[in-house]
């Protein structure tokens, strides 16, 4: 019941890209098609899913304050190496997003085809390190991280694919022309996110 | 000043802006803004990541072998937000704990990435350091600009200190997420109606 509380409320009330502006980068590079937007929303579910168990596992058995105690041997329990998050976090990103594109490749050749350049650029897509750090930061458990990536990404996924659509009939809109591209674009953004704030005062 | 090098420094204020114009770093230029002393604070972290990761990847430019150059670049930017990072818990405690994990996002703030990309890695350190400034404040003008309308409308105040009259209610839209984009938004229109450029 607090996993699904848990997955309701990334996905509607704190939208990972709509609260907490994670992930604005790719957003609104990528939101001028709806094909594209799609295929970036899955690929962020992917990434998020697999790399926020890993880092909930590096932060919990390594680098967390206390973490290293089960080191044999040696009384490494005084230790905090939690200053080391950051660079842990984004090699781990950065490695699991290679090795995603490798079995990918090697497997599913039309999804990477599909996909593209959009899987490299993943590892610079802050939603995937904001996900870690909001784990680390709020101490979710194992389940609580994995059922945080994973809906964090479907919030995401429903932002972009929804921005795409929205787009796309803006096209056919008469703006002001300094408003054309980016400012409405923003604009809309705000719109929605206001949508998604009625979502808010639900609880499961 | 040599007008190259004052070309360096002051085109990202208006012309070449990160956020307005070059569209990079979005996410903490929105997120930080609900006070005016938040967004000093990063403005301040941000431009010196950039400039000292300008500096470095400029200066280390001949020797890192492109294939791997990304994960060079990540591992200079990561080590810098990390010194920024402790120094801002050791100093200004509380600041820090308001911008919670977006001092750890300036690794994957664009605009860092993007100058490394860009012009680091084929330009001189000295311009690369000019460059990595005008950046970050230009990020920075955006930053502040946003956060002191934020600021007004939400509060009534600027720096903590009144400015509307005691009977002004606040307005919480600004504070929140949605009021964040629409000003960022009017802003990008009002100062491309100014430079008179558009995007197609």
């Amino acid at each position: 019941m607090e996993l699904l509380s848990i997955a309701v409320k990334s996905i509607f009330v704190e939208n990972i890209l709509l609260a907490y502006f994670l992930g604005m980068c790719s957003f609104l590079a990528c939101s001028k098609k709806v094909d594209t937007a799609i295929g970036l929303g899955f690929a962020v579910i992917f990434v998020l899913a697999i790399t926020l168990p890993a880092n909930w596992a590096i932060h919990h058995f390594l680098l967390a304050p206390g973490a290293l105690a089960w080191v044999p041997g040696i009384d490494l329990s005084g230790m905090d190496l939690s200053f080391l998050n950051f660079i842990c976090f984004i090699a781990t990103i950065a490695s699991m997003v290679q090795l995603v594109e490798m079995i990918l490749d090697k497997f599913f050749p039309k999804l990477y085809h599909a996909l593209g350049i959009f899987l490299p650029l993943i590892t610079v897509n802050c939603a995937i390190l904001g996900g870690s750090l909001f784990m680390v930061e709020r101490e979710y458990g194992f389940m609580e991280s994995t059922v945080f990536g994973i809906s964090s990404g479907v919030g995401w996924l429903l932002a972009i694919a929804s921005m795409a659509a929205i787009r796309k009939k803006l096209r056919y809109s008469h703006l002001p022309a300094g408003l054309k591209g980016l400012g409405i674009t923003m604009i809309m953004t705000g719109l929605m996110a206001m949508a998604f704030m009625c979502f808010s005062g639900i609880n499961l | 000043m040599a007008s190259a090098a004052k070309k360096l420094l002051m085109d990202p204020f208006s012309d070449n802006n990160p956020v307005t114009v070059q569209v990079l770093g979005i996410c903490s230029a929105l997120a930080v803004t609900v006070k005016v002393d938040t967004a000093i604070v990063m403005t301040l972290a941000l431009t010196a990541v950039v400039s000292l990761s300008n500096l470095v990847i400029s200066l280390l430019r001949n020797v890192i072998p492109s294939g791997i150059r990304m994960i060079v670049e990540m591992a200079v930017i990561a080590t810098l937000v990390i010194i920024a990072d402790q120094l801002l818990q050791a100093f200004l405690f509380d600041i820090s704990k308001q911008l919670s994990v977006f001092v750890g996002l300036i690794i994957t703030n664009c605009i860092v990435m993007g100058r490394a990309e860009a012009f680091a890695l084929q330009n001189p350190p000295k311009d690369s350091l000019l460059d990595g400034i005008g950046n970050g404040l230009g990020y920075g003008i955006v930053l502040i600009a946003v956060a002191a309308i934020r600021e007004v409308l939400g509060f009534g105040k600027l720096l903590g200190f009144p400015v509307l009259p005691e009977s002004y209610m606040g307005n919480g839209l600004a504070l929140l997420a949605p009021g964040a984009f629409i000003i960022l938004g009017l802003l990008i229109w009002a100062q491309r109606t100014v430079t008179k450029m558009v995007e197609e």
